[in-house]
């Protein structure tokens, strides 16, 4: 095989590299086989043992087959309130296999994954790289038996949906669902406006600009973006990165999809701006594997930047600032969207998080100093070089100035993204959306806050309800206790194991609740489950372990009734144990009848 | 007022816990003095015949008569105690909490080198109690309100446990008395 | 080189420039409980019993650096039920059966254990299903016992600087994987390393255990953090 067709070989022999290599061979061979294992630990110098860590750690990666085509349904609750349990089940007949499973005949590989980005449009699936969106059964049934028959999936999109993702490099059936156009993602910009304003400023002058509108992080921390970038100007080194996150994998969040999809010449503008303040060469864009089907796109528009002269050798005509930006892809695991954790991902690695300090503006990317950004940040940053400071401080709240871009999902009748000021109340977007009625609002998905309709008032804004733009709406008819399952089994799926907390509490967490849930619970269960909560969420590492627990701890706050008539009243202990099911494996290999007198907690 | 009453029981142990009860020396003549037995291989009373004041379960929950033990136990006894490692977690017998059931029954009573061909069968005689699928430890079964760890735990810490619960102070735990081993 | 003042539950304390909390409060005979850490080798906070609190904000005392004025709190009682919790935690999530453990006396976790006075695990046990890597000539892996502290993988290395141990899989599902080819090139020296590294009787020198009889090993009559603590005024 020649050098530059095998996937190992082609690749530099540097460490850094491995994920590049792992994502090549997985593609070309539909997992990791134990002699590619041995083949990529020779070529970059590493133990095999750290080769398999890193396929394992992914959620696209394998080490066994996954099926020649591979179905990968998104099991968030939003995909389940909008019928995945009858696409599942589809799939499952239709490729004779169960999910978690391969078929028979190798050809099909059913999986579950967490979201992925396309909660306005669920039940959604990535097949074979191409995302499938609201899925029924009977489209669930046609695209195994396509597949079966020999039609790729990209093939099997029958139509496109708006603005880009008709683009020929697209080519999604992704819609977009811009509901409201907002002054600052989606006001009128001409492209390289922000930056030449930039570049005829000092980068501490840019520094200032941003630091003057008050732009606070749009990932949902609310860091102050100004400062970032000029604690990291400050650090003294060979060289500065630019880092955007495009890891959006909160559950319920597809805000970045939209940018990525419709507003990539903003956003990449906006890592210019950031380069140039705090005297970086490169920017890395870190792309959630979920969303590689927009990397052509992408590319394509960053070679149309680079002959624009807005990226590459003096850049935006200024001699010597030299800023281009490279794409480097995720591959299925939300801890990355923490920064620390995509920064070690970035280099290659497993994408566990790292401890803090020194930070990433000291020390990010291979050790130097970098600033990570959100996409949303990123394209706000140029609307405020383009708008100036003033504008943009005019608009939101006191503490929250600007827009924020939110993707709301679940039941309501216009599902989509949202451009609104802060300081809007939950009300006000239950009644732009459509979702009258609400029994719930999931702001910040997950690792967010339960609202319930006595906190409709709440205001949107980082003293308030601060959210990184997930927002999920829950109909009357919505189960609380499912939801609350279905989000701890998310993070019990995505802790990356590293800390104590996180890794063996919320698996407790998840039991404990499951006992409250089944009605075998006491008011000491209740006293407990919170004290463990505000253990993982005290002594986690990072921002995952720290807010792992809120799905629990905050319906206990808005919702304390529905708790309230879950438990056993008068009852000091209730033991989970069942002596019927508990012999029922004895009794069978016995070949025994059970005595049916061995009944439930008794 | 009568003394304290003890029951003992030994459910998936070794009674190593209670050889441990018996290794108090002679200190075992002030625990006659302060209190009596009931229901407990020592004394050999098979029922109970009066309220308990103190029960001490050796041994985690292996099958469905230790279940049934433990529960009378519970229903007998104001206070319960978990004596040693099994009792809390399981202990030695747990080694088999991570095989399927079924595996276990035919390596012991099918696969082994040791069994004669004609004798290879799981033994399923209605008197015989029905094994769970894992052992249990008993804080999992019932309500345990004291536990005594060790395997098994000392002379010592069964002897300052039983004095405190009788005297009704808190354990005095020093760092000697603690231990897994 | 200019100190760092600072305090831990109220005593003035001094620090050296960079020194960790966990290495300064040694240093002024203070002991932080840890079991991640081990000397010299980079802190990875994985186990968290050493979280202290600064400014009502948790923080792992082996990664965070000392600061000017820092007001460190340590043995605040809702803090040290804290830290129980997380070793009672490590109980419950593995399967740790000290009466059978060649480590028994001298592992750190039971010892840690020891010095709370954990009678029973608050959490219930999650048994889970684990495997026993005996597939090398010198050393032995059982994961039952392993906590993640992730010493192994980071003080033990082939003599190509290449990793012997690592972490596979993610999540409740993590185990430490040896490479069995790098593993089969150990010295008799590295094994004994290997497993004096490790805490717990997760990797074990083959041919080796129930060296000491009870009442002499290590954590025996000694509390752990003992030594530390003796230096106290000093």
């Amino acid at each position: 095989m020649a050098q530059d067709k095998d996937p190992v070989l082609r690749h530099p022999k540097d460490p850094a590299a491995l994920l590049d290599v792992i994502r090549d061979v997985q593609a070309a061979a539909g997992h990791v086989s134990d002699e590619a294992v041995g083949r990529i630990a020779a070529h970059l110098k590493l133990a095999e043992a750290e080769v398999r860590g890193a396929v394992t750690f992914y959620h696209f990666f394998s080490l066994a087959p996954r099926g020649r085509s591979t179905v990968y349904l998104n099991d968030s609750i939003t995909s389940r309130m909008m019928g995945r349990t009858a696409v599942a089940r589809a799939f499952e007949d239709e490729a004779g296999c169960r999910f978690g499973e391969v078929s028979a005949d190798g050809a099909i590989g059913l999986f579950p994954t967490s979201c992925i980005g396309m909660n306005d449009q669920e039940p959604s699936a990535i097949v074979d790289g191409t995302v499938f969106t609201a899925l029924t059964p009977d489209k669930a049934r046609a695209i195994i038996r396509g597949l079966r028959a020999g039609t790729p999936a990209r093939d099997q999109v029958a139509a496109f949906g708006d603005g880009a993702n008709q683009s020929d490099l697209v080519r999604s059936m992704v819609v977009n669902n811009i509901r409201r156009r907002g002054p600052v993602l989606f006001g009128a910009h001409e492209t390289g406006a922000a930056l030449r304003q930039a570049v005829a400023m000092t980068p501490e002058q840019v520094i200032d600009e941003v630091k003057r509108s008050g732009l606070l992080g749009r990932g949902g921390a609310g860091f102050p973006t100004g400062l970032k970038w000029e604690f990291c100007r400050r650090e003294k080194a060979a060289q500065h990165y630019v880092v955007c996150n495009a890891d959006e994998g909160e559950p319920g969040t597809f805000k970045d999809r939209v940018i990525l999809t419709e507003l990539p010449r903003l956003l990449f503008e906006g890592m210019a701006v950031a380069g140039y303040a705090v005297g970086a060469r490169t920017g890395i864009l870190y792309l959630r594997s979920e969303y590689a089907y927009l990397r052509d796109h992408l590319e394509a528009v960053l070679a149309g930047l680079r002959k624009d002269g807005l990226l590459g050798r003096s850049a935006a005509g200024l001699k010597g600032f030299d800023f281009d930006i490279v794409i480097k892809s995720g591959a299925g695991a939300y801890v990355c969207g923490e920064e620390s954790a995509l920064l070690e991902s970035a280099e290659g690695k497993r994408g566990e998080p790292r401890d803090r300090p020194p930070f990433p503006v000291s020390s990010g990317y291979q050790g130097l100093p970098t600033t990570v950004n959100n996409v949303e940040t990123l394209a706000t940053a140029a609307r405020i070089l383009a708008g100036g400071a003033a504008w943009f401080k005019a608009l939101g709240t006191t503490q929250s100035a600007g827009t924020k871009l939110l993707s709301v999902s679940g039941d309501c009748a216009r599902p989509g993204v949202y451009e609104v000021e802060y300081g809007l109340t939950v009300a006000d977007l239950l009644e732009m959306a459509g979702g009258a009625g609400a029994k719930a609002v999931q702001v910040g998905g997950p690792s967010g806050t339960c609202v319930a309709p006595a906190g409709f008032g709440r205001r949107i804004c980082f003293s308030d309800l601060a959210t990184g733009g997930s927002v999920i709406v829950f109909g009357p008819r919505r189960d609380i206790f499912e939801i609350v399952e279905n989000f701890m089994d998310f993070f019990v799926e995505e802790s990356c194991g590293w800390c104590v907390p996180c890794r063996a509490g919320n698996v407790l967490l998840r039991k404990k609740f499951g006992k409250i849930a089944r009605g075998l619970g006491t008011a000491e269960d209740l006293r407990e489950i919170e004290a463990w909560g505000k253990l993982v969420k005290s002594t986690s590492r990072c921002g995952l372990g720290q807010t792992s627990p809120n799905p629990i701890l905050t319906t206990m706050k808005s919702f304390p009734e529905l708790y309230e008539a879950r438990i056993r009243k008068g009852e000091a202990f209730v033991s989970e144990f069942d002596l019927a099911t508990a012999i029922r494996d004895g009794c069978a290999a016995a070949g025994r009848e059970p005595e049916c007198k061995e009944s439930l907690h008794d | 007022m009568g003394k304290p009453v003890i029951a003992t029981a030994s459910l998936a142990g070794c009674f190593g816990c209670h050889m441990s009860l018996l290794d108090i020396d002679e200190r075992i003549l002030k625990l006659v003095e302060l209190v009596e037995f009931n229901k407990s291989p020592i004394d050999d009373i098979k029922e109970f015949t009066k309220p308990v004041d103190i029960g001490l379960i050796e041994g985690g929950c292996c099958n469905s008569e230790n279940v049934h033990v433990l529960r009378d136990f519970r229903k007998n006894c104001k206070v319960l105690v978990s004596v040693g490692e099994c009792a809390i977690m399981g202990g030695l017998p747990a080694l088999r909490n991570g095989i399927p059931l079924k595996e276990c029954l035919e390596e012991a009573y099918l696969n082994s080198p040791t069994i004669a061909p004609e004798d290879r069968l799981i033994p399923n005689d209605e008197d015989l109690p029905i094994i769970l699928d894992k052992v249990y430890p008993c804080h999992e079964i019932v309500k345990i309100d004291a536990f005594l760890p060790g395997c098994p735990p000392s002379a010592d810490l069964i002897w300052e446990a039983l004095t405190a619960l009788i005297e009704g102070r808190p354990l005095h735990l020093t760092y000697d008395l603690v231990k897994f081993d | 080189m200019t100190e760092i003042r600072f305090t831990i539950d109220g005593r003035a304390c001094l620090a050296k420039p960079g020194q960790t909390i966990v290495e300064a409060a040694k240093a002024n005979g203070v002991y932080i409980p840890v079991l991640c850490h081990y000397e010299g080798l980079k802190p990875a906070g994985s186990c968290r019993i050493c979280t202290v609190r600064v400014a009502g904000r948790y923080m792992a005392a082996c990664t965070q650096p000392v600061t000017e004025g820092m007001a460190v709190e340590n043995t605040a009682p809702d803090l040290e039920d804290m830290r129980k919790s997380l070793i009672e935690m490590l109980f419950a999530e593995g399967n740790h059966l000290c009466p059978s453990c060649e480590k028994s006396g001298n592992c750190e976790l039971q010892a840690l254990a020891y010095r709370y006075r954990m009678m029973v695990p608050r959490f219930p046990y999650l048994w889970p299903v684990r495997t026993v890597e005996a597939g090398t000539p010198l050393v032995m892996l059982d994961r039952n016992r392993c906590v993640q502290c992730l010493r192994c993988v980071r003080g033990v290395r082939a003599r190509d600087g290449r990793k012997i141990f690592a972490s596979v899989r993610r999540g409740a599902r993590v185990a430490i994987e040896i490479d069995r080819k790098l593993a089969a090139r150990l010295s008799e020296e590295e094994a004994r390393r290997a497993m004096d590294i490790c805490p717990v009787g997760a990797i074990l020198r083959k041919g080796t255990g129930f060296a000491k009889p009870i009442g002499k090993r290590r954590f025996d009559r000694t509390p752990i953090g003992a030594d530390i603590e003796k230096g106290i005024g000093r």
